[in-house]
């Protein structure tokens, strides 16, 4: 089985578009935002509920605890803004008024990682799934494109309790059907001589490298690990078993992130050689986009040398 | 709550709230930790709440129409749990658990633990918010209930404290009361000399509160202020109830050492037989 990968989609688009339809859906739903409306595309929720919709202004601690006082009466409350706003200035407030209190408020952050780009290193928070996957009882979807975003954006509204979704502000190529399940790790590749786990914007680059490495007769897996949390322990030990080695790719620090995850969860349970590319313990900068991933360390290379030296360790190439 | 005429309830709420007072000392002297002193400095904030103004009912605690209470200074709990516990909330006795390994009663609230308990607060600046959500969701669904909630003087040196209060102003949520309970006393001494708060009237005032400023150990005036806030239509209300840290307790009061510090044997015991004391006083 092997995924095409098809034109690039905004997720933020994904986003909005799906949040509307649950509005209609729902009419106790209430969407709020930080004075980011336009960029999230809570705007679209916001236009047609108006009465349902709170764009706070820039307060990004206390829109997370109303939204948790508003979901304690028995609501599904969305809450959009910036990933370094709602993961990273609101980290206490999603931590007690969300988590501790077991609200029902679903987070879905845009502008995660390196990929926002020209705002430069303050604004590109390479920190939050890490923060986000460490609270009890908090749910964490990365997805890899439009429909995923979209597929998710309904997901977390059936699953009782907080979630963060974290969405790049980059149109991704579509790489999925759309199936997503949380607590799935969706195979889009078969094979049988590496694993390539990977999140958001790097599932389309694993599936790049995976298709030149089958040119040179290297049978590349490659699982989409949108679902951080809660994730797909079985398909990662199976790829584990079943290939010998794991290569971890994630627009985020591989210190807290879901290279740390794969590599804790193997080591424990079976361990094999794991290499994990993602962002060094360092902030980024200002930059093109996708000049700033080859920058930090997460080119198309680079994943490849990482496959190579994977291949090396496991005897499987000289 | 059986009619009485206004001396006959304040009379009644003073009782009770000595009471509470008794059992705050009692439930840090057992824990051998918590908050005596601003305990004490909002007993009587909380038993006109609780005893008087809130509708709310012990058998049923998930009444859609109950009125809503945050203690958004969440390290007052013995106050509220001993108020709680005296309305039929949990039984008296359970009081003793409070902060043991596997009690309801958390050092600051938790309403996973305690369903009475509307918000699980304890990290400052946070129930306020969580307040104007539910304030929110009243005016949404056309609910008649009302939020209330009580915050420390130190977290009004909480930045977010001051986000939630423009919040409420701005959605002119006249549902939403927050009253402060001023006892001028943080962890470190008082806030005055340490990060000013003051003119804090002015302050909630330029942030749209109806304010109203009164004696927080008067029930008259407590009693009035809460009258007035029902009575306020235009947007929310915020009650600066002055108070001592400590109130009750002479050793205790206007003492910002006794803000986290549990009392030992011997001044449990005094504590106690003061607030005996004032309950003969005033039969």
């Amino acid at each position: 089985m092997t995924a095409v990968i098809g034109k690039a989609q905004s997720l933020r688009d994904a986003y909005g578009h799906a949040l509307l339809e649950l509005g209609e859906k729902d009419p106790l739903l209430v969407a709020m935002d930080a004075d980011l409306s336009g960029s999230t595309r809570t705007i679209l929720f916001g236009q047609k509920f108006p009465d349902r919709f709170f764009d706070v202004g820039v307060m990004e601690p206390t829109m997370m605890s109303i939204a948790a006082g508003l979901a304690l009466q028995g609501r599904t409350v969305y809450a959009s803004t910036f990933a370094v706003f709602a993961a990273g200035q609101a980290y206490n407030f999603v931590r007690q008024s969300i988590c501790y209190n077991r609200a029902n408020v679903k987070i879905v952050a845009t502008h995660g990682g390196l990929l926002v780009g020209a705002d430069g290193g303050t604004h590109q928070i390479v920190e939050d799934i890490g923060l986000m996957r460490g609270l009890p009882g908090m749910t964490v979807i990365v997805p890899a494109d439009a429909p995923t975003t979209r597929a998710a954006t309904f997901a977390v509204a059936e699953r009782d309790g907080p979630a963060y979704v974290r969405l790049t502000r980059e149109n991704l190529p579509t790489v999925t059907d759309g199936s997503f399940q949380i607590g799935k790790a969706a195979e889009l590749r078969s094979g049988s001589d590496l694993t390539i786990v990977a999140v958001g914007a790097l599932v389309a680059r694993a599936l790049e490298v995976a298709e030149e490495l089958a040119k040179v007769g290297v049978s590349t897996r490659v699982l989409d690990f949108a679902s951080v949390k809660p994730f797909d322990e079985p398909a990662l030990l199976r790829a584990a078993r079943e290939t010998g080695a794991l290569l971890v790719l994630e627009e985020h620090s591989v210190l807290t992130g879901v290279g740390a995850l794969v590599a804790s969860t193997t080591s424990e349970n079976y361990p094999v050689p794991v290499r994990r590319v993602g962002v060094p313990d360092v902030f980024g900068e200002s930059g093109e986009p996708w000049a700033l991933l080859d920058r930090f360390g997460m080119s198309k290379e680079r994943i490849r040398n990482e496959a190579w030296e994977l291949l090396r360790l496991r005897g499987k190439v000289q | 709550m059986p009619e009485s005429t206004p001396a006959e309830l304040i009379r009644s709420l003073e009782s009770t709230a000595r009471e509470i007072r008794q059992e705050v000392i009692r439930m840090t002297y057992a824990a051998q930790s918590g908050h005596p002193g601003g305990s004490l400095s909002v007993t009587d904030l909380v038993t006109a709440l609780v005893f008087h103004e809130l509708k709310i009912d012990p058998a049923r605690i998930d009444w859609p129409d109950r009125d809503r209470l945050v203690l958004s200074k969440g390290h007052a709990s013995p106050a509220l749990y001993a108020a709680l516990a005296l309305r039929g909330f949990l039984p008296r006795e359970e009081l003793a658990s409070f902060r043991q390994l596997g009690s309801r009663l958390q050092g600051h609230v938790d309403r996973t633990k305690l369903p009475c308990i509307e918000a699980s607060t304890g990290c400052l600046g946070q129930g306020i918010g969580m307040a104007v959500g539910m304030a929110l969701d009243a005016r949404l669904r056309g609910a008649p209930y009302r939020t209330y909630a009580i915050l420390g003087d130190g977290e009004c040196q909480a930045g977010p404290t001051w986000e939630a209060l423009m919040a409420g102003g701005h959605y002119r949520l006249s549902n939403l009361v927050a009253i402060l309970d001023r006892n001028g006393l943080e962890t470190d001494g008082s806030t005055e000399s340490i990060m000013g708060i003051e003119p804090i009237a002015e302050k909630f005032r330029a942030f749209r509160y109806h304010t109203v400023e009164i004696d927080g150990h008067d029930f008259s005036q407590i009693l009035g202020a809460l009258a007035e806030a029902r009575r306020t239509t235009e947007g929310p209300t915020a009650i600066i109830a002055r108070t001592v840290k400590g109130k009750g307790v002479s050793f205790m009061e206007g003492k910002y050492q006794y803000h986290g510090k549990p009392p030992n044997k011997a001044e449990a015991e005094q504590a106690l037989a003061e607030l005996a004391r004032g309950s003969e006083a005033r039969p």
